[in-house]
């Protein structure tokens, strides 16, 4: 009888419940009729999810110590955890909105993707080795070069997914290629391992750890490696973009988190600058380029650069505050965020192409609800106060103030100033007409479109969750704490 | 408690205003409702609110955001009491004035105007620098589609205009609320201590400087007092631009004594050029609400004089100057609204002779003038003359400027009724019918009246603004600097 390791389950099943669920949406896409496919993919993905998330919050509830699992291959603690609940939240928002897509083919593959990509995701934020992190990685990655390109009749979505490919594997690449260094000189592959093992600065060993940060930035979408962004985010079915923008986020940025402190805490001279500098240029390229965009998709990608800035700024504090203001941002910026490119789709089902600045004039007049959802957000993402977007700002620069590095807070503050620029345009454009409408861009014909409820409830989610985490912050900065403490800070 | 009733009866009233889909009258009899029971509940509070005491009252206080030290701390000392006072009153007004005129999208308009008045008064009362700059952030919202959605034809640059020079100061004074605070532990006020560095000083100052505005920082006045729908100019320069003041008062001069030292040359320069600059350029406007605004940026000019003059009659002067002030432009505004909707437009060009025939126009106007000149015997003397004489203890010079100036207002002020009510242009609006009616009087004489009751009684607000040694605890050390 051969020996086989213990397997913790528990740690597993957020992972393994989207999985299934994944299966299942696949089998169904085969199997159930098509009249009845849409509402079992998104019966089984919703389920997938909250499932998921129920899982999370077990696993959340019952690791008050972080455990390493199956020789440091991953490890189950508050922080994977409570990372995999809001992972779970975006899944679910996102599969709400996808309802109304109008999608005809492909309806169960692409759900069974959304599911499989946020298994990866769910996966990776646990992941504490270089070999399943890189797995993970791509993982999840390649389900969404694939949901990129699934709208196979728009060239957009065709390219945005070529795009995606080629550059994320490229990026990926970079992260092997730094994995490989890592191992080369360590001979190890576990993150605390890691830690360890090195003793001197080896070259080598260092530039490795430059090349995981790089490749990892990659998938924050931090400049300089955001070229893709504004071009993927823009061809990518919308309801897939608030996917990326939302959950990769979180999922690339508390994997840095995790390996840049677990692994690299003897480096951290060295990465905490590499990481201010990567800040500082997303927090000016993503402000600056969003200034200039027309398309509401392109400016939010630009935007989404500018947020890889500043939940940078929360990793760069290297610091018990700063785990903790980049957990607790993530929780109103992924709901601001999600809610915003819901508006978004929603707004593109009915004019039926894509959404101009211009496209949103009088929306908020016209449809009270959206105008207000789309106000919130907008508001959140400027850092304004009564959202949560405010005190995640805040959290994030006093924790990098705390770690000394004041110039930090004021550029962060002038970039909140520029922001402003865009984002009230949006206000604006929702409320305050011009007065004059070109002429061929009036579209609306045919009455309103047929209220979506699903979508609705989505972005009453993000509401609830943009200023509930204004108003309850501490409960959250609480759960954040805790987890925070599974990371040796 | 009653703080934070004051806070939330607005944001409540705001709030059923938006939701409940009412016809346009009902939802502007609510919403001056809500505006009147504020006014009721303010002075009520004050038959119960002890002048003399030296404690902070209706305090209230919650745990909020703990990891960084913020709470919702609120509560009222004398002078705050008046700020608070003056905007419930002006609140009320603007209300009725919209109601008056019938202003279109009734819920979202009513709804706004209460969240502004929310803000405010949470503005005024807040005992934590956090949930200052919460209340002083959130007070943009509404105001930046008040102005962009109900204002004039340029709407749009007068609100983006305001609005990225009120963020900008705001922001630096967010990372000066940042590095003070988190160095300091907690955003309490009272357990603050102090600081010297300058260059978070001159954050706080930047904000403020913006808000009031002084010289340098003035370049979105013009545009939104003239665009911005008359009701929400009198806010705007009424009671928005007083949030200054609170902050200089409340958390500038107690909490940076070094710097207050080291730069009060420099800022009371400052405050004198926008006064005489402030004075001259009304002087110059083409149209009502022009001369108004430019006389409520040299106001708030002279307001800054005394507040850092930083002594006993400064300070009196600058509570009562900031209150009269509140009413005097508030009304001015609402006036011009009411002459803009005769005339067609506020231009003297087109104005003129008005005071035919329409003696209660004639007879406001005129009043309103003579509380903008400061003529002996009226509260913007008393505001004016204590703020003068505390000054004088820093140097005659400012005093002398500050003096020039009230000949200045006099100018303005006399060319602005003359304009209105006396000369007889060609083309002008003197044989259009309309005299001020009741319901328009109903708004104004109240704002009057307070006006009349503080000429006769200044000390109502002097004598209770400061009691004993609150704040002057951190005078004293002031003046014993050398």
């Amino acid at each position: 009888m051969i020996e086989t390791p213990h397997v913790d389950w528990l740690a597993l099943s957020p992972t393994l419940a989207l999985l299934g669920a994944s299966a299942i949406a696949l089998l169904g896409a085969v199997t159930v009729p098509r009249a009845a496919l849409r509402v079992f993919s998104v019966a089984v993905t919703g389920v997938g999810f909250v499932v998921s998330g129920v899982f999370a919050g077990v696993v959340f509830d019952r690791s008050p110590d972080p455990t390493v699992l199956l020789s440091e291959s991953m490890t189950r603690d508050q922080l994977g955890a409570l990372a995999a609940i809001v992972l779970a939240g975006i899944g679910l928002v996102v599969v709400l909105v996808s309802w109304g897509d109008g999608r005809k083919d492909h309806v169960g593959e692409y759900y069974a993707l959304l599911a499989a990509s946020g298994a990866g995701m769910v996966f990776i934020v646990s992941a504490s080795s270089l070999m399943t992190m890189f797995l993970a990685l791509e993982w999840f990655s390649i389900a969404l070069y694939v949901l990129c390109a699934l709208d196979t009749h728009r060239r957009e979505s065709l390219e945005a997914g070529l795009k995606y490919l080629i550059i994320g594997s490229f990026g990926s690449g970079v992260l092997l290629f730094g994995c490989a260094l890592v191992y080369g000189s360590t001979g190890e592959l576990g993150f605390s391992a890691i830690r360890e093992a090195t003793g001197a600065d080896d070259p080598l060993f260092v530039t490795g750890m430059a090349m995981i940060l790089a490749g990892l930035a990659f998938k924050v979408s931090a400049a300089p490696f955001h070229m893709w962004t504004p071009d993927v985010y823009q061809g990518a079915p919308t309801s897939v973009t608030a996917f990326m923008a939302g959950a990769t986020k979180v999922a690339a940025l508390v994997l840095t988190l995790r390996i840049l402190v677990t692994a690299f805490p003897e480096q951290a001279e060295i990465w905490t600058v590499a990481v201010a500098v990567l800040a500082v240029a997303s927090l000016a390229i993503g402000n600056l380029a969003a200034i200039a965009q027309r398309d509401v998709k392109r400016m939010l990608a630009y935007s989404s650069v500018s947020h890889a800035g500043f939940l940078l700024i929360a990793i760069a504090a290297n610091s018990d505050d700063g785990a903790t203001s980049l957990l607790y941002y993530l929780i109103p910026y992924a709901a601001a965020t999600v809610g915003a490119f819901a508006i978004v789709a929603s707004r593109e089902r009915e004019l039926g192409r894509p959404v101009s600045i211009a496209a949103l004039e009088g929306l908020g007049w016209e449809r009270p609800f959206i105008g207000v959802g789309l106000w919130v957000f907008m508001l959140s993402l400027a850092g304004f106060p009564l959202t949560g977007g405010f005190l995640g700002k805040l959290f994030v620069f006093s924790a990098i103030y705390e770690a000394g590095w004041w110039w930090l807070v004021v550029l962060g503050v002038l970039a909140t100033a520029l922001s402003l620029a865009y984002y009230l345009n949006i206000v604006r454009a929702l409320y305050m007409r011009s007065g004059e409408v070109a002429s061929g861009t009036v579209v609306a014909a045919g009455g309103s479109p047929p209220r979506d409820l699903l979508l609705d409830g989505a972005v009453a989610a993000g509401i609830v969750v943009t200023v509930g985490s204004f108003f309850f912050v501490q409960p959250l900065v609480d759960l954040a704490r805790d987890a925070a403490a599974s990371l040796p800070l | 408690m009653l703080t934070t009733l004051l806070i939330v009866v607005p944001l409540v009233a705001a709030l059923v205003v938006w939701v409940l889909p009412l016809s346009a009258e009902s939802t502007a009899g609510l919403a001056l409702l809500g505006a009147l029971a504020e006014v009721g509940l303010w002075v009520g509070g004050a038959r119960n609110f002890d002048f003399s005491s030296q404690e902070q009252q209706y305090s209230a206080s919650r745990e909020w955001f703990s990891d960084l030290g913020i709470s919702y701390s609120v509560g009222l000392y004398g002078f705050q009491y008046w700020l608070v006072g003056l905007t419930v009153v002006v609140g009320a007004a603007a209300v009725g004035y919209a109601m008056w005129v019938g202003r279109d999208r009734p819920r979202a308009y009513y709804g706004l105007v209460l969240f502004l008045v929310g803000s405010l008064v949470g503005v005024f009362s807040s005992q934590d620098l956090l949930l200052f700059y919460v209340f002083f952030e959130a007070m943009l919202i509404p105001i930046y589609v008040l102005v962009g959605v109900w204002g004039g034809p340029r709407r749009v640059q007068a609100t983006v205009t305001f609005v990225l020079y009120t963020m900008t100061g705001s922001l630096l004074m967010l990372a000066s609320i940042i590095a003070f605070g988190i160095s300091q532990g907690t955003f309490e006020l009272a357990d603050l201590g102090t600081s010297s560095n300058d260059w978070i000083f001159l954050g706080f100052l930047a904000a403020f400087f913006v808000k009031a505005p002084l010289l340098p920082f003035h370049g979105w006045l013009r545009l939104a007092y003239t665009e911005a729908p008359p009701e929400i100019a009198a806010i705007l320069s009424g009671v928005v631009s007083k949030a200054a003041v609170f902050g200089l008062v409340w958390i500038v001069l107690p909490h940076f004594p070094e710097p207050v030292d080291d730069l009060r040359g420099l800022v009371l320069v400052l405050a004198a050029a926008t006064l005489v600059y402030g004075s001259l350029l009304a002087f110059r406007q083409p149209d009502i609400r022009g001369v108004v605004a430019y006389s409520s940026m040299a106001q708030m000019g002279l307001i800054v004089l005394g507040i850092f003059s930083v002594n006993d009659l400064g300070l009196d002067g600058a509570i009562l100057h900031s209150v009269n002030h509140g009413l005097v432009s508030a009304g001015f505004f609402l006036l011009a609204g009411m002459i803009e909707t005769r005339a067609g437009s506020g231009e003297f060009a087109r104005l003129g002779g008005l005071a035919k025939g329409r003696p209660a126009l004639a007879t406001v106007v005129l009043i309103l003038g003579m509380f903008t000149l400061a003529v002996p015997g009226s509260s913007n003397f008393a505001g004016e003359f204590a703020i003068l004489a505390g000054v004088f203890q820093r140097g005659w010079g400012y005093a002398a400027v500050g003096a020039a100036a009230i000949v200045l207002a006099a100018m303005y002020a006399l060319r602005l009724i003359s304009a209105i009510l006396h000369d007889r242009r060609a083309g002008g609006s003197a044989s259009e019918p309309g005299d001020l009616v009741g319901g328009e009087l109903a708004l104004v004489l109240p704002l009057v009246a307070i006006l009349a009751v503080l000429s006769a009684w200044p000390a109502l607000v002097t004598e209770r603004s400061f009691p004993l040694d609150q704040p002057r605890s951190f005078i004293a050390g002031q003046e014993q600097a050398p």
